[in-house]
């Protein structure tokens, strides 16, 4: 009897398929096929987003909720659907719990705003060093306008939480909620974020989880995570821009004063008062992003039916791969050393500006980011002005992943 | 590797071994440019001789090659220079970059040019520039606190 060979494909190929689910990545920047590396700042859009965005625009699109036709209707269940795929997505308990926003930045603003504004002088509010700028400027203001204080919980120099210290912060009972990443936009660490709800619920605070990086490359679960709000956008996830997600336990949601005031959130209006509707669409003022929203559905759809196992398993073997072909380069410094990783590698090069490295390998078709990635007060922590970020994505492959070195090593030999 | 020729040797050896850069403590006037976009600073100090000339110029630049080499040409080429005629120099110098219309820009800042190709990197350029304008109008230079 002849048995079939068994295949082993290596992971880092295993989706290379996907690429032609991407019509952008066909194309060539000044003459070089294009090499996309900065899929951490907004990711590229497969065929099966695009269609459906227009697809809905050319067959069914009305205003959502109150429309009394037929239009109006079928694009309310379609729209409607999106919430249950998040909710789904993320292991929320009740669809309710899922508020659609602007995007990360948004949602996180929501929660500053509204549960904010039930902290009292006193209380505080711990956010980490490695925040991307959305998590740690709506804070500053609500601390700007209500009294509480904010506390940073330090990271080691390898660019993990320091979770003794974390429990400091929050021991004296004051802190109402720990704001924190689940995964660095600038040094990839993934947070251990169960252990930091353990830490938060232990001293009485809530714990919200910025998961704009993480959702992209693994699967969220926040209730294994034990989390009370949790925060994602679409356009990192393959999706459109203009449509984020707030997820929140409903028994918080419904305790927490609107946000923004307008149509859809109400139940009834007076001149004299106004009364709220229910979670989600008291969070929701005025018409939302109808179109994104079918967009960000059919970027889960894409996910789910490629399968977080095999996108995860594709991006740790790709990073494990690019951390030795990286150090191989002259000069090159890889920042951080996390205890887990996701697909981000920023890195700096002797007597080379990571602004100069980012010209020089666009000139070469390969887009990476470089500055201080809306994470001042990270790099101030970590002696830097800017570093050089590649970022990967489930398109991302091995060859790309040689080109960035290769050219990383020419663009050494041309400032040295 | 950089086919429009915007790293040309001389803008890497300026970045390299700058010969204008120093301390600013005395300078008749001190400006900065900042670019909040990606960390990079120019300070730069002015003294005028006599007769109300730019006589020296010094720069303390942190950024890019861009950034610095700008820094030490803008340097060379203010010295000399009425205090008008240098702030037009660098006017001059940003028109030609932000819109391409050469009006009587120094030849030897043609250097920058194929930035015109590199909008995201044109106030790399310019930064040391909007530092001496702001240190000869007088406007007071910011005083950063990682400085």
């Amino acid at each position: 009897m002849d048995v079939p060979p068994v295949v082993m494909i290596d992971p880092i190929d295993s989706l290379r398929d996907r690429r032609a689910d991407f019509p952008i990545l066909g194309e060539t920047v000044h003459g070089r096929p294009l090499v996309f590396l900065d899929s951490a700042a907004s990711a590229q859009k497969p065929v099966q987003v695009i269609d459906a965005m227009g697809d809905a625009m050319r067959t069914q699109y009305a205003n959502i909720h109150r429309g009394l036709h037929w239009m109006s209707e079928r694009t309310t269940d379609v729209y409607e659907a999106v919430r249950d795929q998040v909710a789904g997505l993320i292991g929320a308990s009740a669809r309710e719990e899922v508020i659609f926003t602007r995007n990360s930045t948004e949602a996180i603003n929501l929660v500053a705003y509204s549960f904010g504004s039930m902290m009292r002088p006193g209380q505080a509010v711990v956010i980490s060093e490695m925040e991307h700028h959305a998590n740690l400027v709506p804070w500053q203001m609500l601390r700007d306008r209500t009294g509480i204080e904010l506390r940073v919980a330090p990271i080691t120099d390898d660019g993990d939480i320091e979770l003794d210290a974390l429990e400091r912060l929050v021991a004296d009972g004051k802190v109402a909620l720990v704001a924190v990443t689940h995964m660095s936009n600038v040094l990839g660490t993934v947070t251990p974020a169960r252990q930091i709800a353990d830490i938060a619920h232990a001293a009485g605070a809530r714990v919200l989880f910025d998961g704009s990086q993480f959702v992209v490359h693994r699967r969220v679960d926040v209730q294994a995570i034990d989390a009370d709000f949790y925060t994602f956008t679409g356009h990192k996830l393959y999706g459109p821009t203009g449509i984020g997600v707030l997820w929140g336990r409903r028994e918080l949601l419904d305790a927490m004063p609107p946000f923004m005031g307008g149509g859809d959130m109400i139940s009834s209006v007076t001149f004299e008062r106004s009364t709220w509707a229910n979670v989600p669409h008291k969070f929701e003022a005025g018409t939302p992003a109808i179109i994104e929203t079918i967009g960000l559905g059919a970027a889960i759809s894409y996910i789910e039916a490629i399968g977080y196992e095999a996108v995860a398993a594709h991006e740790a073997a790709l990073v494990e791969y690019a951390l030795p072909r990286l150090a191989e380069v002259p000069g090159l410094h890889v920042v951080g050393a996390p205890a887990e990783r996701g697909g981000v590698i920023s890195f700096t090069m002797d007597d080379v500006h990571p602004h100069d490295i980012a010209t020089l390998l666009d000139r070469n078709g390969i887009a990476v980011r470089a500055g201080h990635h809306c994470a001042e007060p990270l790099m101030r922590r970590l002696g830097l002005s800017a570093t050089a970020r590649a970022s990967f994505a489930l398109y991302t492959t091995r060859e790309e992943v040689d080109a960035l070195a290769s050219t990383l090593t020419q663009i050494r030999g041309f400032f040295v | 590797m950089d086919q429009d020729g915007l790293y040309q040797q001389q803008v890497i050896e300026r970045a390299r071994t700058p010969v204008h850069a120093g301390p600013l403590e005395g300078a008749t006037g001190r400006g900065e440019g900042t670019n909040p976009m990606c960390g990079d600073r120019v300070r730069v100090g002015v003294w005028l001789d006599g007769e109300g000339r730019i006589g020296t110029v010094r720069h303390q630049a942190r950024g890019c090659a861009i950034c610095l080499a700008s820094a030490d040409m803008m340097a060379e080429l203010a010295v000399g220079q009425e205090q008008s005629g240098a702030v037009m120099m660098g006017r001059a110098f940003t028109a030609l970059l932000q819109t391409g219309q050469d009006d009587g820009v120094r030849p030897e800042l043609m250097v920058f040019a194929p930035l015109r190709q590199h909008r995201s990197r044109i106030r790399c350029a310019t930064l040391a520039w909007s530092a001496l304008e702001a240190a000869l109008t007088g406007a007071p230079a910011e005083d950063s606190k990682d400085g």
